[in-house]
């Protein structure tokens, strides 16, 4: 069976934290469709809904209505341990604050998510090592995280996310703990490593400065998809309210 | 990635150390201190130990230990003798006695009285002299450690209080005004008492005690070939009224008195109850924190596709890891411990039981911390690795 152009598709998903009181309404009907081969930026103001969004779509959090298929497969409708097969197959991530673990080399960090899957230690080192190799780190296997600088800790948080070949690349606020320049190079070589027809990319994002990386920019707010737009359309809306609020005051 | 756990674990130095340190005080605590109980009850039925020859001792049945010594009449030994199956049986005396050192002062000591004829109940194992001195008038036999310390002589003889020299063969005591000549000096396994012991005859034992009536404390016996020990001893019990012990249960019933009637057990009790808790403490609390520090990489581990049983393996190998090196630490200290210190200035018997002991102790404790900290693991929701 082949499989669906889109590879990413969102009707009407709902999800709720809490009951009550402090129930939190998430989501609130995102419809949203992503095509293989597409960086899709998700941006909006905080609490509108973006984190929940990436749980959902990487297979850490489960919907509570709508429909999902991520990659043919509709993790939330897989159980708890399938979906942890799942993510560990299928999905790569960069996170905000890297969680790179500092006991060990970087080598064996880009190692970690080959290992947790048994994979034979010799062959997952030599795989990490090729991918340092990628992100510009040959030569520095051995170099625990915290003699890195936050650009260099970055690249080895996108080797590791990309060591299984994952199909779908889940980017948390890859360039908010980055000078401007960094993060430039750090989302350049994001875009490079992962221009394959077969993969996906979503970057959760407050960096306008990044945009012009993404393909298409999703517009979240209060739990749902606004709008999606091009990287320029995205900044001369930026550019609109902010000359908007400058008039106002 | 056991290696990278292991290497979690090692590379947090101060947390690692904390919870080394936690498990092997904890080890060298609950072990040496069971080790000195040991070995003071070990001490308390060392006589039985150095008289392997006896299948049986005879005792009055009110005798509740080995040194609680309550003379029976002389004829308790022919009636032991005239009973079926007995090889042989012989007297032996044994009583606290004063001794007056060549020196002037004087000194409790524990006199051993052995039968005359066959001398059974000498120490085997003879330092100096022979066991056929005691043949000779007055003669008696001490032991080493009583030799080096309690009976020691003054090198100059007019400053008594100064440096000391080992009493020597030759010298004399007096024993309730007796005349008593070293003849030998015997190696012997020290006793709970830790006075100087004494051996003689039996004959010249009762000679050197005050003057009673009953002056038999024991009497040793020897099943004839091809009887059951345990059938002559219901026999003699039977047959006498006497209390009678195989040596294993002569012993027990040493260790239950002293276990039972005196505040040793809640003594020691009380100190490896603490250190058993100071593991609790240091080691349970340290391993709790450094999973929690490092909660958030268990986390992304989650995300990256890592089960919780995954998970939980690797804590509990990190778990393991720290409980093996604890204990091989703190039992190695015990030991060196026990064997740096003579054994007459400390009681220290460490048998196979302490390590198991220990180990199991540690074990609780290592489980006990991986339990909670895998809990949190369990709980551990990995989408919270996105929220900074």
């Amino acid at each position: 069976m082949s499989e669906p152009a889109n590879s990413i598709v969102c009707n009407e998903l709902f999800k709720t934290f809490g009951v009550g009181d402090s129930m939190v309404r998430a989501l609130r009907g995102v419809n949203l469709e992503v095509r293989f081969g597409e960086m899709m930026a998700l941006v909006g103001p905080s609490g509108c809904g973006k984190t929940t969004l990436i749980s959902i779509l990487a297979g850490l959090l489960q919907r509570d209505e709508g429909e999902l298929t991520v990659l043919g497969t509709d993790p939330s409708a897989l159980s708890n341990h399938e979906r942890t097969l799942w993510r560990g197959k299928n999905v790569g991530f960069i996170f905000q604050q890297f969680n790179l673990i500092p006991q060990v080399s970087i080598l064996e960090n880009v190692a970690v998510p080959l290992l947790l899957r048994h994979h034979p230690k010799k062959d997952a080192l030599d795989r990490a090592a090729k991918l340092l190799e990628e992100v510009g780190l040959k030569g520095r296997e051995m170099t625990r995280p915290n003699k890195l600088s936050g650009g260099q800790q970055q690249r080895v948080a996108i080797a590791r996310a990309l060591v299984t070949g994952p199909r779908l690349l889940v980017c948390d606020e890859p360039t908010s703990a980055l000078d401007g320049a960094t993060g430039q190079k750090v989302m350049g070589l994001i875009r490079e490593l992962t221009a394959a027809a077969e993969r996906v990319v979503i970057v959760v994002t407050h960096d306008e400065r990044i945009y012009h990386f993404a393909d298409r920019i999703a517009h979240l707010d209060d739990g749902r998809v606004t709008h999606v737009s091009t990287p320029a359309e995205a900044l001369a809306e930026s550019a609109q309210r902010m000359g908007d609020a400058a008039k106002r005051h | 990635m056991r290696t990278i756990a292991i290497k979690m674990l090692f590379g947090d130095t101060a947390k690692f150390y904390g919870i080394l340190l936690g498990l092997s005080f904890a080890t060298l605590l609950i072990a040496q201190q069971a080790s000195i109980f040991v070995g003071l009850m070990s001490r308390t039925y060392a006589l039985i130990e150095e008289t392997p020859q006896a299948d049986l001792w005879v005792t009055d049945p009110t005798m509740q230990f080995v040194d609680d010594t309550k003379p029976m009449q002389v004829t308790a030994l022919q009636r032991v003798r005239s009973v079926d199956g007995v090889g042989w049986a012989v007297p032996l005396f044994k009583g606290l006695l004063v001794a007056k050192l060549p020196s002037g002062s004087r000194q409790i000591c524990d006199v051993v009285g052995v039968d005359d004829a066959s001398l059974i109940g000498v120490p085997a194992r003879m330092i100096k002299g022979d066991v056929s001195v005691l043949r000779k008038p007055d003669t008696i036999i001490i032991e080493t450690r009583g030799a080096r310390s309690r009976l020691a002589q003054p090198i100059n003889p007019a400053d008594p209080s100064g440096p000391k020299r080992p009493i020597e063969i030759g010298e004399e005591l007096e024993l309730n005004e007796r005349r008593a000549v070293i003849g030998g000096i015997a190696e012997t396994k020290p006793t709970f008492q830790n006075v100087p012991t004494i051996y003689t005859t039996y004959s010249r034992a009762i000679g050197f005690a005050p003057a009673n009536r009953r002056t038999l404390s024991m009497i040793l016996v020897k099943a004839a070939p091809g009887v059951s020990v345990t059938e002559l001893r219901d026999r003699i019990a039977r047959e006498t009224d006497l209390a009678v012990y195989t040596p294993h249960d002569f012993a027990w019933t040493t260790i239950t008195y002293w276990m039972t009637q005196t505040g040793i057990p809640i003594n020691f009790g009380i100190a490896i109850v603490l250190g058993f808790l100071v593991g609790v403490a240091i080691a349970g609390q340290m391993f709790y924190n450094f999973t929690l520090d490092n909660l958030k990489y268990f986390g992304a581990m989650k995300a990256m596709g890592a089960t919780t049983g995954r998970l939980l393996g690797l804590v509990a190998l990190q778990g393991a890891v720290a409980g093996v090196l604890g204990l091989g630490l703190g039992l190695g200290v015990t030991s060196i411990v026990g064997l740096a210190i003579p054994g007459d200035k400390l009681a220290f018997k460490m048998t196979w039981h302490i390590p198991v002991i220990a180990a199991a102790a540690v074990i609780f404790i290592v489980v006990a911390s991986s339990l909670f900290s895998m809990r949190r693991v369990v709980k551990l929701d990995p989408s919270e690795v996105f929220q900074g």
